[in-house]
């Protein structure tokens, strides 16, 4: 056989080989959350070994201890999701308000203080978050917001506003300036034209934008594990997982149940956006 | 001539129309900016600027509250952190985490990327999937890790020992060598989606005839991949490389959350959170991570100085 025939035979069988091998350890880690979360601790226990769930042991018992409230002698996950989605919510709804214009000045106009405005926000990502995180600890207390969903909302929307900008800006660009021009002969002002125009053709981007920083702040656990750990009620969903699974007084079994509440909302979230998050993200990636 | 073009040409002067109108989109586009900076200067650069004083102050969580900022200045957190030997056994751990991190994501990303070039039935649900460890959050993933590697009724070692004949479980998160390599392997299996998002976007745009060509001159998979694609996706690979290296340096949760810092991981974020969170010392910290983004500037310039000739814009 030549090289050619040798070699197209080997990465021929060697392709599936690795798409199989990387399906599975993708996935697994889910499959295996999911699968402990509907088991008795007992049964975990007892059968470190198994892979799939008898029908005889499948309970329901996990979600429902996590998510009651702790009155109710449950871990309160419930609460803790409703404060996650209040800080994810409000950081996307504010993120997208603060950048959107600010991604059409840095895509449209020209203005003094243009190329540091963009150099700035690269440099954002530069430094340790832990760098910022001791004056702002010591700052936030000091202002009495440290622990509230506030302050933590605030350091979530100052995170997520440059990747927001870059996100937003990479697609306005890919707005013809031909159809502003000729908004603006008719005499529309400028921002006539990007609450009328702009916004609407740029609604795709800004819904997956708004999607993927609601991820980051859903996410998020250096800042709540700071902020916030003194007062259960405040606790995220990360928070509280965290913080639970570190010590031996709620059962493993209850805390996957907890995870894949911690997880599903992402991957729902993930499913719906996933084609324009990632041209989003990758834009400028494919001319090299 | 419309106006918008004259006011999106340079403000170069000249006719009275085109400054007025470029004057307006200069005060428009600081309005419109205006928010989102002031907001980054408040929470990024007036807190790094906080830091590198209290880097120079002896202050701690109980003196902090009544002396406020201005306190005498002293060198005593810098001699403090550098000649710590623990400060220098982080900085060699974060390294190595860093390094074998970031080779081991790129590596499986452009396998993956590879793999899933060809288009087959599924492929789309493939790609879908490849990216679950990057976007799910980083503490259920954490925790599930934590179980499955657990040596009492975690799965690897029931199976290991059941299957591979393993004497004993292994401690992987809990003892000194394997730690540090579960942590690794842990880095790679959460960003290698990065680098096959990146990788993909770039072998989706290269242009079909310089391989087409080279497949009917009969070359083999592997000089095709070696001589055609390669040189052509190298800009991206540099540019990821720049990427995974800044941010797993910079990286906290995976490690807190798995190991806490234990048996021979504690990297340098992890360290100025201890250091903060158990001795309470602010100063120490601060000086701890003022080093650390020096460390890492320094190394960067260096980068960008003698090696980068170009990619630097497609960020």
């Amino acid at each position: 056989m030549s090289r050619l025939a040798v070699e197209n035979r080997v990465f021929g069988t060697a392709r599936w080989v690795v798409i199989v091998v990387l399906v599975i350890v993708t996935l697994f880690p889910f499959y295996y959350m999911v699968e402990l979360s509907f088991v008795p601790i007992q049964d975990l226990l007892l059968n470190p070994d198994r892979l799939w769930v008898p029908i005889q042991d499948f309970t329901l018992t996990t979600y429902q201890n996590v998510l009651k409230s702790t009155a109710d002698g449950g871990q309160g996950f419930a609460g803790f999701m409703l404060n996650s989605a209040i800080v994810a919510v409000s950081t996307a709804i504010i993120t997208l308000v603060v950048a959107i214009p600010a991604s059409y000045a840095v895509a449209r106009l020209k203005f003094f203080g243009q190329r540091q405005v963009s150099t700035l926000f690269l440099a954002v990502y530069l430094f340790p978050v832990i760098i910022i995180a001791i004056p702002l600890f010591v700052g936030f207390s000091a202002l009495g917001i440290r622990e509230s969903l506030l302050g933590l909302t605030i350091v979530y929307i100052a995170q997520t506003i440059p990747v927001s900008v870059h996100m937003l800006r990479s697609y306005l660009k890919t707005i013809p300036v031909s159809i502003e021009e000729a908004a603006m002969m008719d005499g529309a002002s400028r921002t006539r034209i990007l609450t009328q125009i702009t916004i609407p053709l740029a609604m795709p981007t800004i819904v997956s934008t708004g999607l993927y920083v609601f991820m980051i702040a859903w996410n998020e656990f250096l800042f709540a594990l700071l902020f916030l750990t003194g007062d259960r009620n405040l606790w995220t969903v990360s928070l509280g997982l965290s913080q639970l699974a570190g010590g031996l007084e709620v059962s493993k079994t209850v805390l996957m149940a907890g995870s894949v509440l911690l997880t599903v909302p992402i991957i729902v979230l993930y499913g719906l956006t996933e084609r324009a998050l990632t041209e989003g993200l990758t834009s400028g990636a494919e001319k090299g | 001539m419309t106006r918008s073009t004259l006011a999106t040409a340079a403000p170069t002067g000249g006719r009275p129309r085109r400054s007025i109108s470029s004057r307006r989109d200069s005060r428009a586009g600081l309005t419109m900016v205006l928010p989102t900076v002031i907001i980054v200067l408040a929470i990024f650069i007036v807190p790094l600027i906080w830091n590198l004083i209290l880097a120079f102050q002896s202050t701690s969580f109980t003196t902090i509250a009544t002396t406020g900022i201005f306190n005498p200045f002293t060198l005593d957190n810098f001699t403090g952190v550098l000649t710590d030997p623990t400060f220098w056994a982080s900085l060699g751990t974060t390294v190595i985490y860093s390094i074998f991190s970031t080779a081991g994501s790129i590596a499986v990303g452009l396998i993956a990327a590879l793999a899933l070039r060809k288009p087959f039935r599924g492929r789309g649900l493939v790609r879908s999937f490849m990216l679950l460890p990057y976007v799910a959050p980083v503490v259920a993933v954490a925790f599930v890790w934590q179980i499955m590697l657990n040596p009492q009724f975690g799965i690897i070692n029931a199976l290991g020992t059941k299957y591979l004949d393993w004497q004993h479980p292994i401690d992987f998160l809990g003892k000194a060598p394997y730690a540090l390599m579960t942590v690794i392997v842990f880095e790679i299996w959460r960003y290698f989606p990065f680098a096959f998002l990146f990788l993909t976007a770039r072998l989706l745009g290269l242009p079909k005839d310089v391989e087409e060509a080279a497949l009917v001159d009969g070359v083999t998979p592997s000089q095709n991949f070696r001589y055609v694609v390669l040189p052509q996706i190298m800009p991206v690979i540099a540019l990821l490389s720049v990427l995974r290296l800044i941010m797993t340096f910079n990286k906290f949760d995976d490690i807190y959350l798995l190991t806490g810092g234990g048996a021979g991981t504690e990297v340098a974020a992890v360290r100025v959170y201890n250091q903060l969170i158990g001795s309470f010392d602010i100063g120490g910290a601060a000086a701890n991570a003022f080093v650390l983004s020096a460390i890492l500037a320094g190394s960067l310039f260096v980068y960008v100085k003698f090696f980068a000739g170009r990619g630097e814009d497609n960020l």
